[in-house]
């Protein structure tokens, strides 16, 4: 089980790589969803799939029965989904925003911070 | 003592709290909390000097199971630094007409706590955390301005260190599928009996979201994109602390988790840190506007921070920390002033200083950016190989550098007239750059601060000692 998972977080991964290289906002936001998305699957993943096996110990074990997943990084993906969701709806907004006042989705057409074709110091200084 | 080292933490994150909800005085009650935050790193500082590193784990689990908060000299250190920097600014803001945001001074709070969790966390998904509560504060400080301006620098800021930190994740992600833990000391134990491969593929997404982080060559663009964009005091803050935030867990992760891959990254790095150092002063060697062009000095000193993780000996590591300790003070008041020069104001105090510190930035002695630059180069020439090459890229970075901050000095703002100022703005930036040049001519307690942690970084066996990890019975 854990194979076909990797392969779809790592289409994942190839997706959203796909997406960040474009130069609109929208694919790009799209992009940064589906990185985070991917990595929550890499996490679940990387704590093993198991088959409904409860990571409780049996009574009298040291150890949770072999085979059950650890449940940490279903915790750590918990605390990743909120921190991720949380940011992606700030870009969101902030994206909306600033497409609003640019005029424009185009990054390469963003250049307010970084006007193109400014006067450079004098060569004669 | 070991619940002292919870206090920072929590003293930023009630102040960020109280500070929302209080009607007047906002920032003054921060800079008093920031100040109160100076005196306990100052207590923490000198007692880890004293005694050794100090570690407590949270809700009495024995490490490696809860999330653990440890200090030794470099993290305690940096916090002492960057509470300072935190408080100067924050006093600059307050004696500041008209008032500022209302917003500023809580969020300003919240990314000072995240700075002081990601410094004294033992646990790297508890690191990542504090990425992401400075990365979400600092968004809502770019965007406090609401102009388009504002928005385009915030949008490019906010994409790209989100993809650093989720690359982060990922690594994170991988760690713990292959090493079954995540406090640093059990890494650090878990990590050598891996495939090299594993912890090839691991080691090499923490350098590149680190990397991102702290504006390495090639994955910089960023911070020019951003940090000149801002109110002056939030440039200080950012251009100070960031930055700073990700070389630090640079140094902390590779010395400690990954001490073995210094040499196999070697040639990566030196590659990354020479183009940086070379790179970065070009681009402020073409750059008319004072601000954004200090932004290309910033990147040009991480990459002299970072050469001492290429250089790797107890003097390397010692040059890289004293480059980021001295960078944070000179950076925050020189943002400040920058500020100053940006309102017209105009003084021989202002020119005097603002010079200094641009000389600074390019290592002329007896400045503070020319201890670490020497001990830099010394300590890389010594090793030899992959060391001297950066001891080479350091000379030439201090070259152009030197050669960018002439031509804008001369170049700048004087040109155009003066308006009438009320000079009280000036005092705060001016007493701290005045305290910033001072440690060039007083260098010998921060360099013997940076020497401690060098000596930490090289033997992290104490901090690992500290965090007193669960020992299996055989």
């Amino acid at each position: 089980m854990e194979t076909p998972m990797a392969l779809l977080s790592g289409l994942f991964f190839a997706a959203s790589f796909y997406l960040l290289l474009s130069r609109a906002l929208i694919p790009l936001l799209l992009g940064v969803a589906l990185l985070g998305n991917g990595v929550n699957l890499l996490i679940l993943t990387a704590g093993r799939l198991g088959r409904a096996l409860p990571p409780i110990a049996p009574e009298g074990a040291m150890a949770p029965l072999a085979g059950s997943a650890n449940p940490l990084p279903q915790a750590l993906i918990l605390t990743a989904i909120v921190i991720g969701f949380s940011l992606f709806a700030v870009l969101l907004v902030l994206a909306a925003r600033g497409s609003a006042a640019l005029r424009t989705d185009d990054t390469d057409q963003m250049r307010l911070a970084e006007p193109r074709g400014e006067a450079r110091p004098d060569d004669a200084y | 003592m070991q619940t002292l080292l919870m206090a920072p933490l929590i003293t930023y994150l009630v102040g960020a709290a109280l500070t929302l909800v209080l009607p007047r005085g906002r920032l003054v009650v921060a800079v008093g909390l920031s100040a109160l935050v100076s005196a306990l790193a100052g207590l923490i500082l000198a007692n880890v000097l004293r005694f050794g590193p100090v570690a407590v784990t949270m809700g009495n689990w024995i490490p490696p199971f809860g999330i653990t908060f440890a200090a030794d000299a470099v993290s305690a250190g940096f916090l002492l630094v960057a509470a300072l920097v935190a408080t100067a600014l924050l006093l600059a803001l307050t004696l500041e007409r008209p008032a500022q945001h209302p917003a500023l001074a809580p969020l300003i709070l919240m990314v000072m706590a995240g700075v002081s969790g990601a410094f004294f966390t033992a646990d790297l998904f508890n690191l990542y955390v504090w990425f992401e509560v400075i990365l979400i504060a600092s968004f809502a400080l770019f965007a406090l301005g609401g102009a388009a301006r504002d928005l385009d620098a915030t949008l490019k800021y906010g994409v790209l260190n989100l993809i650093g930190t989720t690359i982060f994740l990922i690594a994170l992600g991988l760690t713990y599928g292959s090493f079954g833990t995540l406090n640093m000391a059990d890494l650090a134990r878990a990590v050598p009996k891996a495939p090299l491969t594993l912890q090839l593929g691991v080691a090499a997404l923490m350098i590149l979201g680190f990397g991102t982080k702290a504006a390495l060559f090639p994955v910089q663009a960023w911070l020019p994109a951003s940090y000149h964009v801002p109110h002056p005091a939030l440039s200080a803050l950012f251009g100070a602390l960031l930055t700073k935030v990700g070389v630090y867990a640079l140094f902390r992760v590779m010395s400690l988790v990954f001490p073995g891959l210094l040499s196999p990254f070697a040639p990566l790095l030196t590659a990354s840190v020479v183009l940086t150092l070379i790179v970065a002063p070009l681009g402020a060697l073409s750059e008319p506007n004072l601000r954004r062009a200090t932004g290309f000095l910033v990147i040009g000193g991480i990459g002299a921070a970072v050469s001492g993780l290429v250089i790797a000996t107890p003097a390397g590591f010692t040059g890289g920390l004293l480059y980021g300790l001295q960078a944070m003070a000179v950076l925050a008041s020189l943002y400040l002033l920058i500020g100053r020069v940006e309102a017209r104001d105009d003084s021989p105090i202002l020119r005097a200083l603002v010079l200094l510190l641009l000389l600074s930035l390019a290592g002329v002695p007896p400045l503070p950016g020319f201890w670490p630059k020497l001990i830099l180069i010394e300590a890389g020439l010594r090793v030899g190989g992959y060391g001297s090459v950066v001891a080479v890229a350091l000379f030439i970075n201090a070259a152009l550098t030197l050669i960018a901050v002439a031509r804008l000095y001369t170049a700048n703002a004087w040109a155009s007239p003066p308006t009438e100022q009320p000079r009280l703005g000036l005092v705060i930036p001016a007493l701290a750059g005045a305290l910033a040049l001072s440690l060039g001519l007083i260098p010998a307690p921060l360099i013997a601060l940076a020497e401690a942690g060098g000596r930490a970084l090289s033997d992290p066996s104490a901090y690992s000692a500290a965090i007193g990890l669960f020992e299996a019975a055989p």
